[in-house]
């Protein structure tokens, strides 16, 4: 096995994924657009948004339509389109902090967990099956309920409920990797486990991961969503689309279509992410038995 | 294994126990979290004000002065036998949740109901077109269904039949009151959400299960022996896909559980999910652990039931040598 990876990344790295982009097929194009638009939409909400985010711009709630306010007012008069802006930013850069710290954690334990095996990775991993045996939503409620539902609570919660998903697949790829030479020679040569792990056993799974982690950064996305739709999530007057449906709803029973925005916004940022997903997944399937 | 006159019988039992183990664990995991909260819960329910007497007076009377491993065991008992305890607004938690429950277990058997025989043969259908419309329609809306959060199509049902057309009551708020004729038909838009939710994975899971059956070499023997490719996929792959596809629905099942919640908040049903949110923001500990406990037990039988449908259709299992 030719191992001086090293040596082959040399020629350009960005120009290889530049090519390997242009060869994606068109709904992953698509999809990577739509995130790129999403991201650009939260990095400079505050120069797109025509009002701030939590000020009272109009004495009228639940304003109409107009040219003053694109898409009216909410229910306590703050300008609908700024909320929603704002909102692109708030929801992703959570969903993205929760996915990233769950990534880390994930992984970092998993891949301990084979590297050391025995009865570490026993107690590990009964710990994360156990964690897995509740339905997450039914965990996260009851988590919050006791501790409240700040912006950092609902993160560390989330993050590691999903770390037992990246741990499962991070220590199943890090098994059939840890027995290989290099990582013996590693080890031969005195390296802490904490530096095999990184630069020994990580980049060589990463491509089983790299998938997981857009789907991971989905359900989290949705999760958040759906938390702060049912009132527990992300509290106001912090602008969450999944929060703004649940306050503007009563102007669905008026037909009124404006509620359903931030919940389009929410659908859209996600199966543009499952188009990217689904490509990287058909990609790697040869490699990937999890799917 | 030897002990037993046969195998299946012994792999189901141990099956069972393991679900039952992680029942066990799962409750600890959910009382002990409780143990986690800052300050007493006596505190908590009287507020920040409280004298240190009344916190006492309040612990002596929620048995909170007694050790947590004796509590966890009396109230594993009370669950055992139908008793959850007290409610923090007064009332015993099982006269709160009783009759959601039953709504909760009604609308989830009817969802069930229509899902399962319409999932299996829009599966069929589509492992028997592959490749063409129907199923590539399918594939498509499986990755919506699993993007678009439940809310965002629950609010298009009720946008469109309930405020547009007007067909259905947008709130779902039945009572017992009500016949059952008139208590169906505020139920049809949450079990429509629920459907489209959960239908389009269901059927992907079908597919899938029959064309791992059809990729097998008997079945390419069928083929060239010249039987027709639809008796191909209903005398001889689905037989065999019976088990992989049982598990499957039954692990869909489980995974309706977060969304009946979202949906019970949205049409104001008056189940389990509601119930449960209503005491996480009123933090009523006991009505959240019963609840939590509820669906717990709900998921876990979900997973033994796919579980002991793909041991006991497993033909080699069934006929020990």
């Amino acid at each position: 096995m030719d191992q001086s990876f090293d040596a082959r990344s040399v020629p350009g790295r960005l120009t290889r994924a530049l090519r390997l982009i242009g060869q994606a097929p068109l709904t992953a194009k698509f999809g990577m657009v739509v995130v790129a638009a999403y991201a650009f939409v939260a990095v400079f909400a505050p120069w797109l948004a025509p009002y701030d985010e939590v000020e009272v711009v109009s004495r009228i709630p639940f304003d109409g339509w107009s040219a003053e306010h694109l898409l009216g007012t909410d229910q306590l008069g703050r300008d609908f389109l700024s909320r929603l802006i704002y909102g692109a930013r708030n929801s992703i850069s959570i969903a993205l902090v929760t996915t990233v710290i769950s990534f880390v954690i994930g992984c970092l334990l998993g891949m301990f967990a084979a590297l050391v095996g025995g009865i570490v990775d026993q107690i590990i991993s009964r710990i994360v099956d156990a964690l897995m045996s509740v339905p997450d939503l039914i965990f996260i409620l009851m988590i919050l309920s006791i501790f409240g539902s700040s912006i950092p609570n609902l993160i560390l919660i989330i993050a590691i409920l999903t770390s037992t998903r990246f741990f499962r697949i991070a220590r199943a790829a890090a098994l059939n990797v840890a027995s290989l030479d290099f990582v013996e020679a590693a080890k031969v040569r005195g390296e802490s486990l904490l530096w095999i792990s990184v630069n020994e056993i990580f980049p060589n799974i990463l491509p089983l991961i790299l998938s997981e982690l857009g789907m991971r950064f989905c359900f989290i996305f949705l999760s958040i969503a759906a938390l702060s739709f049912l009132g527990v999530g992300i509290q106001p007057p912090t602008a969450e689309w999944g929060s703004m449906v649940r306050d503007n709803a009563a102007l669905i029973n008026m037909g009124d279509i404006t509620p359903l925005i931030p919940a389009a916004a929410i659908a859209f940022l996600a199966i543009a992410v499952n188009f990217v997903v689904d490509w990287l997944l058909n990609r790697a399937s040869g490699l990937n038995e999890e799917g | 294994m030897r002990m037993t006159s046969h195998p299946i019988l012994s792999m189901v039992i141990g099956r069972i126990g393991l679900g039952l183990l992680s029942l066990l664990i799962v409750s600890l995991v959910i009382f002990f979290s409780v143990e986690l909260l800052p300050g007493s819960y006596a505190s908590a329910i009287l507020g920040q004000t409280a004298t240190p007497e009344a916190v006492a007076a309040m612990e002596e009377k929620l048995g909170l002065n007694q050790p947590a491993v004796l509590r966890y065991l009396a109230w594993l008992g009370g669950a055992a036998t139908g008793d959850l305890g007290m409610s923090f607004a007064g009332r015993p938690v099982m006269t709160v949740l009783g009759p959601r429950l039953m709504n909760t277990v009604s609308l989830a058997a009817i969802t069930a109901l229509i899902a399962v025989p319409l999932a299996i043969m829009l599966g069929i259908l589509c492992a028997r077109f592959r490749g063409r419309f129907i199923d590539r329609f399918l594939s498509t809306s499986t990755l919506a269904s699993i993007s678009v959060p439940e809310f965002f199509v629950a609010y298009v049902v009720m946008m469109v039949l309930a405020v547009k057309l007007q067909w259905f009551p947008s709130m779902a708020g039945i009572r017992n009151s009500m016949d059952f004729g008139e208590q169906l038909y505020r139920m049809v838009l949450p079990i429509l959400t629920l459907l489209l939710v959960i239908l389009a994975h269901m059927v992907r899971n079908t597919r899938a299960a029959i064309l791992s059956v059809m990729a097998s070499p008997y079945v390419e023997m069928a083929r060239l022996k010249g039987e027709p490719e639809g008796r191909v996929v209903m005398r001889q792959a689905l037989p065999n896909a019976i088990g992989p596809i049982a598990s499957v629905v039954a692990l869909n099942l489980a995974y309706l559980i977060s969304g009946v919640v979202v949906i019970e908040v949205v049409f104001v049903y008056p189940g389990v999910g509601q119930a449960m949110i209503d005491a996480v923001r009123n933090r009523d500990v006991p009505v959240i652990q019963a609840c939590a406990l509820i669906f717990a037990t709900a998921y876990i039988g979900f997973n033994l039931i796919a579980d002991i449908i793909s041991i006991v259709s497993n033909p080699r299992l069934l006929h020990p040598r």
